[in-house]
């Protein structure tokens, strides 16, 4: 490699003069990840390039965004699944990623225990969250009075 | 190399807007007027030119995504690894330009038209 490139994360250097992780499990867990990544990728283009498409090029663009947007897309069932899995599948392949690069660069092993239990905590909590939202969800909450999609019945 | 730190770099603020995008959305679980002040924060020139990184970003992300794919299950994917990255360029420039022009005419316009 030429003199102005990035060493591997892992590999040998002034700080890391050998390898002193502990030796590979014969789990099949990070084959999994591996694939998942790939996979969910493919799927999350679908999706995020849908979500996109149709929240900013669609209509009036980004402009129109407001509670009875919302409301309007998460009142069919449509839209509920599709954000659920987008939701899912992104929040999953983000937190792998981050686990990735966290197991890269974090050498010692207190610091990648503290910062992937930070990272799986926040993740469980954006998942449990949003799941959450997608089937509480009211459209038409009693008392309120702006931003109402068209089909709520006039207070 | 650059196509692999720019993934991971890409990938990172990705999922930083996710967390953030989460909880701003599950405002509609609060109530309307909460959810319509913070969005109404967010509608101006800078948040849009903000949005137009964070899309450029994906774009990014995608398709170099699906090079990556290429190279671990094509034959000879290893082989044309840097053809496929001035593909990938090439892409998200094609697809960046029409969604640009159509965000950003939307974001300024709205801002500057006064409403």
């Amino acid at each position: 490699m030429s003199t102005n490139s990035i060493a591997s994360p892992r590999s040998n250097s002034a700080q890391s003069p050998k390898y002193k992780r502990n030796k590979a499990s014969h789990s099949s867990f990070e084959m999994f990840a591996w694939l998942f990544m790939r996979l969910s990728g493919v799927v999350l283009i679908v999706l995020i390039f849908g979500h996109l498409f149709v929240n900013l090029m669609l209509g009036e663009g980004i402009h129109a965004i407001d509670f009875g947007f919302v409301a309007g897309k998460w009142s069919d069932p449509f839209w509920q699944i599709w954000d659920l899995a987008m939701l899912w599948l992104a929040m999953l392949h983000g937190t792998n990623g981050v686990r990735t690069i966290i197991n890269d660069y974090a050498e010692r092993n207190g610091t990648r225990m503290t910062l992937k239990t930070i990272l799986y905590v926040a993740s469980a909590v954006i998942i449990v969250l949003g799941t959450l939202v997608i089937f509480t969800f009211d459209p038409c909450p009693p008392g309120a009075v702006i931003d109402l999609p068209s089909f709520c019945p006039v207070p | 190399m650059w196509s692999w730190v720019g993934h991971r770099i890409t990938g990172v603020v990705i999922f930083i807007f996710l967390l953030v995008h989460v909880l701003d959305t599950s405002l509609v679980r609060v109530s309307p007027e909460a959810y319509t002040a913070v969005i109404g924060a967010y509608k101006n020139p800078i948040m849009g030119l903000g949005e137009a990184a964070l899309v450029a970003a994906i774009v990014f992300h995608a398709f170099n995504g699906l090079r990556i794919i290429a190279i671990d299950f094509w034959k000879k994917g290893p082989k044309y690894q840097r053809q496929m990255l001035w593909g990938v360029l090439a892409l998200w420039a094609v697809t960046m330009i029409p969604f640009l022009i159509r965000h950003l005419t939307i974001v300024f316009s709205n801002f500057f038209g006064g409403n």
